[in-house]
């Protein structure tokens, strides 16, 4: 590790964040109400500890094109030393773009980096780690048969060796930082926590002084998260630079001393978190107003739809143990209403929807849709019996990504109707009848010819969700239907799911988004291992209290005390409710009120 | 929301497929052009003077002997191209094509030699015959990977270790073959009955088969499975991707199997242009590898009907103009394989190349269009605003 701190001959940067916010390119709209409204903050912003005068990053004027689009533009970004840094914007807004830059994997067209006042160059993320720079992506890269201390080790042999030397030096990192992370355990022991305090130990391991996070919380309980943030601020006091990509306004805000938003590929503003409150940075966010999932007047109805009974699944692993995936599963779902199911991913939830669309052998349990018994029937039987799927993972079993748009409009139900006449199909109507999707769904594409590979992530899920409402299904399996969706996308995601729940659609919701799941359901059950342990009514709890029961904690009904959800209520919609005002001039108290102001 | 969505220009919709042709072409014919060079530097170097070779070549080629050769030889290929491509289209590898139409052509000879009915029911039954054995054999391979999980790579490799057994086992004097009588060592099966002739037009240039005609139905039939039916779409999807085929509804252990027994009926019809046109008899000189070579045609023609038959008539063209080349000026036949080969490696690897340049090109068309779309659209807002 060479010295990280260069007393630089530069002169000392420009003041940092005299007003609240600072922007750099904001257009002149309704953005300035935010900035009156969060006006007097003339603090020196962050953290007063971070003491040294030269940056631990600097950005300056960074601008990377792929051929026809922009994806960074004059982007400018400054992070202290010692310091979380909060990098703020949604989905396809050009964060992951830029951490990429500096961590190495691509090349600027445009701009200069300077790590601790030094311009350097990354051609690989070699030359990166080498600067002290490291990153823990969202999807961990770790062997799950090895141990933590084999992890770590891997890769970087050259560092401490491979033995005793390696191993206490684990320890004294762990130690160091409160890390907490045990040498000897096998990874795949370990929960989603601890394996990010691995993958973080692992970027401490190889000399990191500058830590960048792409969005660690995306796969947390509340509770992880709370601990993931006292081992950040841990690291801060260390003197670690911490670069963390989030969207999730509260957590920015309870961690972060500095914050930079990037919107269109452009830092848009960088706001002092003392001052700024969840809705201004929405807006920053955004650049408009925001959707939300508020609850509005029920429509279940007492008619069942879907109905599910004692399902089990039980795989055998290579060591002849039977693991129990699903567990005396029993739901029942009415005409009109939005089941969310939630739980840590990975407890089950992927193996229900499998089970409901028959992808999955059942050991045990019926599955009912509307009077019907499905369960002995194939996936294809249960599709044109009205159940509509909008997979998890859209690529793998959405869309097939090398093919015409139109023909990813006949996935899925090839034998109904306009797709296919009797043995044949129809292309003709199909193509026509994607042209009705593409237009009625908002698809972004230049024509219905074009590889779904080539629209983007919330296009892509638009298509699906269009193709799936066009059959009338009767049930909606909808797993995670807007993750990885920019937030416009998101909120006409949400409206096409209301407007069919209104008409009298069924649908089973599973999502790791916890405000999503609170917003859209009309009932919530928490599935931990296998089995559904506790049910909730969205109206009376609160995301911490649905996280506590998803880690195993909680069991049959939850309830929160009334303040918290009306606390919680009030944040989200501070946060993400567009309709009220800011926040200075009414403060939402009260719940009631709230939740009709919703639409 | 602004819906900055306007119907696709037809005329950008083609712009898009022109292109697409001009990258399909692009690969094989650079991938001749490649191994042209090459096949002419081995010349060079062994000392022959490879235009002469060409010439040769080419000049047969303008023969109508060498025509009708090409021809019919390419009716052979092309029946071996979709028997692999089928399973292809659904990633399924049959490499099991050369041992399913041995066995075939074994038992067809066989039942054509016992049998002698009238034409129109003998030949009939003959392509019934051939397509169910094969067909049957194949069932093999895809009855085991769906309910044993062994990948069909492996099990019609063996298959065809073991069709070979079944040929030395059956064509045995008194089993298929009559019992030896006369001075010659060949055993091959009695000749198939005078009514199992399949017909063949006279040219100048000698017997143009009349499976020729087959051959074309075939690949009419391919095309509208393919692309016309709900089957072809599932096999499609299947292929390009397995686990959005079966989230999607398609049966995909059913689609195994059936893949992988039309495959086979398939390929039970690539020796019978030879049995029922040429040799009437299946014996050990019948003609080996045309499984083998069908894979490549198939690579070639990039598994659409089209492709393959320009690849299948390639392909005959170098092995029937090729057969000249020892004959005049003691040209080395072997340069043929070495062309054929040199020309599957290059245009599978050009192949892939250009898919990838042709998936990111229009990633970057699309992005381009959207942005512009994006930007025009912000204008307007910003200027209601």
């Amino acid at each position: 590790m060479r010295s990280t701190r260069t007393p630089g001959p530069r002169p000392v940067p420009p003041p940092f964040s005299l007003l609240a916010l600072q922007r750099n390119d904001a257009p002149p709209d309704h953005q300035e109400i935010a900035i009156t409204a969060s006006d007097p903050a003339p603090t020196t912003g962050g953290n007063p500890s971070a003491g040294t005068a030269t940056p631990a990053v600097e950005l300056r004027g960074i601008t990377k094109r792929f051929p026809g689009v922009v994806a960074n533009h004059d982007i400018n970004l400054t992070v202290r030393t010692g310091t979380v840094h909060a990098l703020m914007g949604e989905n396809g807004a050009g964060k992951s773009t830029l951490m990429k830059i500096l961590y190495g994997m691509q090349k600027p067209d445009e701009g200069t980096i300077a790590i601790n006042g030094e311009q350097c160059e990354f051609n690989t993320p070699g030359e990166a780690i080498a600067r002290g720079i490291g990153m823990v992506h969202q999807h961990f890269m770790l062997a799950d048969n090895l141990t933590v201390w084999e992890n770590v080790v891997l890769g970087g042999e050259h560092l401490y060796g491979i033995g005793g030397k390696a191993k206490a030096k684990i320890k004294e990192i762990s130690d160091q930082y409160g890390l907490g992370v045990r040498p000897d355990a096998l990874v795949e022991d370990l929960g989603v926590a601890d394996r990010q305090r691995v993958e973080i130990l692992k970027v401490l391991y190889r000399g990191a002084k500058i830590l960048i996070l792409d969005e660690p919380t995306a796969v947390l309980v509340p509770q992880e998260v709370d601990a993931l943030f006292d081992n950040l601020r841990e690291l801060k006091s260390e003197g670690v630079t911490v670069i963390f990509i989030s969207h999730k306004l509260h957590e920015v805000l309870s961690v972060a001393d500095a914050i930079s938003v990037i919107r269109r590929g452009t830092t848009v503003g960088d706001a002092d978190p003392k001052s700024v409150t969840a809705r201004q940075l929405a807006e920053l966010m955004v650049g408009a107003e925001l959707p939300s999932p508020e609850s509005r007047e029920s429509t279940v109805t007492t008619d069942e739809m879907l109905r599910v009974e004692g399902l089990r699944i039980a795989k055998t692993d290579a060591e002849g143990i039977e693991r129990v995936v699903l567990d005396d599963i029993s739901l029942r779902i009415h005409k009109g209403e939005i089941l969310g199911i939630a739980g840590v991913e990975g407890n089950g939830q992927a193996e229900l929807v499998e089970a409901v669309m028959g992808m999955l052998p059942l050991d045990g349990g019926t599955v009912t849709l509307d009077g019907k018994d499905l369960s002995g029937t194939l996936t294809r039987a249960r599709r044109e019996a009205g159940i509509g799927y909008i997979p998890e993972d859209r690529h793998r079993h959405g869309l097939l990504l090398e093919a015409p748009l139109w023909e990813n409009r006949i996935l899925g139900h090839v034998t109904e109707r306009p797709n296919s006449k009797g043995v044949l199909l129809d292309p003709a109507a199909a193509r026509k009848d994607t042209q009705r999707i593409v237009e009625e769904y908002d698809v972004r594409t230049p024509g219905i010819e074009v590889t779904a590979a080539s629209l983007s992530g919330g296009n892509q899920q638009k298509l699906i969700i269009g193709r799936e409402m066009s059959h009338e299904p009767k049930l909606l399996i909808a797993a995670h239907p807007t993750r990885g969706v920019d937030v416009g996308a998101q909120a006409q995601i949400w409206e096409h799911i209301r407007v069919a729940q209104r008409a009298g659609l069924a649908v089973l919701l599973i999502s790791a988004d916890l405000d999503e799941l609170i917003g859209l359901s009309d009932t919530i059950r928490v599935i931990y291992r296998g089995r559904l342990v506790a049910d909730a009514d969205p109206a009376t709890v609160t995301a911490e209290d649905l996280g506590t029961a998803m880690t195993g904690a909680a069991q049959g009904h939850i309830e929160s005390e009334p303040e918290a959800v009306a606390e919680a209520q009030a944040l989200a919609a501070e946060g993400t409710e567009a309709q009220s005002a800011a926040p200075t001039d009414t403060a939402p108290t009260d719940t009631a009120d709230d939740q009709q102001a919703g639409e | 929301m602004t819906s900055p969505n306007p119907a696709a220009k037809p005329a950008r919709a083609k712009r898009f497929d022109g292109e697409k042709i001009v990258l399909a072409l692009a690969a094989p014919v650079l991938a001749v052009l490649l191994s042209v060079v090459i096949c002419s530097v081995l010349l060079a170097t062994s000392g022959k003077n490879p235009f002469d070779a060409w010439n040769v070549m080419i000049t047969y080629a303008t023969k109508s002997d060498g025509q009708v050769a090409i021809l019919n030889r390419s009716t052979t290929y092309y029946l071996a191209a979709a028997a692999a491509a089928f399973g292809f289209r659904m990633n399924l590898f049959n490499i099991g094509v050369e041992g399913q139409y041995k066995v075939a052509a074994l038992f067809t000879a066989y039942i054509g030699s016992q049998l002698d009915l009238p034409s129109f029911i003998q030949i009939p039954l003959l392509l019934i015959t051939a397509m169910l054995v094969g067909g049957l054999y194949a069932s093999i391979a895809g009855l085991l990977k769906v309910f044993r999980g062994v990948s069909e790579v492996i099990s019609t490799i063996m298959l065809n270790a073991i069709a070979v057994a079944i040929v030395g086992l059956l064509l045995v004097p008194g089993i298929f073959a009559p019992e030896k009588k006369g001075a010659s060592n060949a055993i091959q099966t009695a000749p198939v009955s005078e009514s199992s002739h399949f017909f063949a037009i006279n040219t100048d240039g000698g017997p143009l088969y009349g499976f020729l005609f087959i051959a074309i139905l075939v690949g009419v039939a391919f095309q509208f499975t393919l692309t016309r039916t709900r089957f072809g779409f599932d096999l499609r999807a299947t292929g390009r991707s397995e686990t959005a085929a079966t989230a999607s509804g398609v049966n995909v252990k059913r689609m195994i199997v059936i893949s992988m027994v039309v495959s086979g009926a398939l390929a039970g019809l690539i020796g019978l242009p030879e049995l029922l046109q040429n040799s009437y008899n299946y014996g050990q000189s019948f003609q080996a590898g045309l499984g083998f070579l069908g894979i490549s045609v198939a690579l070639l023609g990039r598994n659409s009907p089209i492709g393959m038959a320009f690849a299948a008539v390639l392909f005959a063209f170098l092995d029937a103009t090729g057969a000249q080349l020892p004959l005049q000026g003691g040209f080395p036949f072997e340069i043929v394989p070495v062309m054929q080969g040199t020309i599957v490696i290059c245009v599978v690897v050009a192949y892939e190349l250009v898919r990838r340049y042709g998936l990111k090109r229009q990633q970057q068309k699309v992005g381009a269009e959207l942005a512009a779309q994006a930007a025009a659209a912000a204008e307007k807002k910003e200027v209601s605003a």
